[in-house]
């Protein structure tokens, strides 16, 4: 077999066995879109209401409307958490193990990326069917659809991750950026209100929204969801991609004589 | 051809020095013990040879293959342990040897042909199908070992491999590890442990980041114990090793 394609499933085969053994991760990974998807919803749907927006053709409920939203919550948490084993990987020395692989630095960054991804792809379509079961669906064609964009907005969240981790080097100074990182993105993106929700109260507000890439991600998903394709989302999306990855390939690149670089003692 | 040739190398961390012109070459098929005090340079010296860090001055041929303008060739004919374990600790030795070949691009039956023959070489195969958590330290060592063998390098760099370990089970791996290098392996051991070193084995004694000795060991200690001369050329108190 093609060496790129073995490490390719071997690296994302060790995460998935990873992710599946440690029970708790999977639990709290699924625990938490529900609280807001049963709790948070139900107490929203009362305040706030929602007007006719593409990509829906008629009145929604909130909890139809959040749904997309969690499905990013879901994976911008796994990317943040995928990350965070890169932390934890270079602390505990698996780290120097990939990276003195005889196989491309870039290539074996990929690898963990898309690792990550289907994990994240797979907490995201359990979700969805625990959705489905109380009753929030959307049209079955979407399920389907919804698996690209779900692909790239997780190598997109993935990805800064990975940059994320490749300017850390310690555990705890993780746990900041988790707040930082995390908590910004999703309170201040399309995920929970509407974008005209959000001018409402402040146009200032929107713009960050506006600008933010996990709003595309989440938007992305919205679409797809619903047969539709959004294409400013998709080239947003696209380009954090490509930006993040990039810079973080610059990150784990170990530069001469500086001691800058990961993996190193 | 040397197996390993380093010229005139030298890494600075900001203002500290940590190698400062390093030169020496391995024979092949020798076992060679990089004896230096904690902080001499060692661990630097094994990320330079790694590529886990790069320097810009200086060259590192690894089989022929020169680290920074052929990265891959030279790191596919290296093994590596590194002083830290780097163990699925819950996935089992098999797995995590399968895990291993794949980086190096093995898969299928010769993946698993080469990972028996490994296992084999450490006296380990028949914990194949146990989680590494269940193996003591020594046999957590020996499977890093075994897993370094797998894509059959030419060259076996260890990093203090015995830190941690018993007195039995450091003086298996290290009798190991000596019957590898008589197998035809270039061998290069850091340790700053005296004891883990044959009369003739060679030994590069690095301190403070210079090499500050490279021959026989036999022919370094000069007919005295090697610790003493060590000691001596080192500058440092005498401790138990």
């Amino acid at each position: 077999m093609n060496p790129y394609l073995t490490s390719l499933i071997a690296i994302v085969t060790r995460e998935s066995l990873r992710f599946i053994n440690q029970r708790s991760r999977f639990l709290s990974a699924l625990v938490r879109p529900l609280v807001w998807l049963v709790v948070f919803a139900a107490g929203f749907r009362a305040a706030l209401g929602l007007s006719i927006i593409p990509p829906y053709e008629t009145y929604i409920t909130y909890e139809v409307y959040i749904v997309p939203g969690l499905c990013g919550m879901i994976q911008l948490f796994n990317g943040m958490q995928s990350s965070l084993s890169l932390v934890y990987d270079q602390e505990m020395g698996s780290m120097r193990l990939l990276l003195t692989s005889p196989l491309p630095r870039w290539w074996l960054l990929f690898c963990k990326l898309v690792a990550g991804v289907a994990v994240s792809i797979l907490q995201v379509y359990v979700f969805l069917a625990i959705a489905a079961a109380m009753g929030i669906t959307m049209p079955p064609a979407g399920y389907l659809l919804a698996l690209p964009a779900l692909v790239l907005s997780g190598l997109m969240l993935g990805a800064l991750g990975l940059l994320l981790s490749s300017t850390i080097k310690q555990l705890e100074n993780f746990a900041g950026v988790m707040n930082f990182v995390i908590f910004p993105m999703f309170f201040l993106s399309t995920a929970l209100y509407p974008l005209w929700k959000m001018a409402e109260s402040s146009q200032l507000l929107r713009d960050i929204c506006a600008f933010n890439p996990f709003t595309h991600a989440v938007e992305l998903i919205r679409f797809a969801l619903y047969q539709s394709f959004n294409g400013w989302a998709l080239l947003w999306v696209v380009l954090c991609l490509v930006l993040f990855f990039g810079l973080s390939l610059v990150g784990y690149t170990p530069t001469p004589g500086t001691g800058r670089g990961k993996g190193r003692s | 051809m040397s197996a390993l040739d380093i010229a005139q190398v030298s890494y600075s961390y900001g203002e500290r020095r940590a190698l400062d012109d390093v030169s020496f070459a391995l024979a092949p098929g020798r076992f060679s013990a990089l004896l230096g005090p904690n902080g001499a340079g060692k661990s630097t010296l094994f990320s330079l040879l790694t590529r886990l860090t790069v320097t810009g001055q200086g060259r590192i041929r690894i089989a022929g293959h020169d680290i920074a303008t052929d990265p891959r060739a030279a790191l596919s004919k290296i093994g590596v342990v590194f002083q830290q374990p780097t163990l699925d600790l819950d996935m089992t030795v098999a797995r995590n040897m399968t895990y291993f070949a794949a980086l190096h691009g093995l898969s299928g039956r010769l993946a698993q042909a080469r990972i028996d023959a490994a296992l084999d070489r450490l006296d380990m195969r028949e914990r194949s199908r146990e989680k590494v958590r269940a193996l003591n330290g020594g046999h957590r060592r020996r499977m890093e070992i075994a897993r370094a063998l797998v894509h059959n390098p030419e060259v076996l760099l260890l990093d203090e491999p015995t830190v941690g370990l018993d007195t039995a089970s450091r003086r298996a791996i290290t009798d190991h590890v000596h019957e590898l290098a008589g197998g035809g392996l270039t061998v290069f051991w850091a340790t700053h442990l005296v004891d883990e070193i044959a009369p003739q084995d060679d030994v590069v004694i690095l301190h403070r980041g210079r090499v500050l000795a490279h021959d026989r060991a036999e022919t370094i200690a000069a007919g005295k114990p090697l610790t003493d001369v060590f000691m001596a050329m080192t500058g440092a108190e005498k401790t138990p090793v």
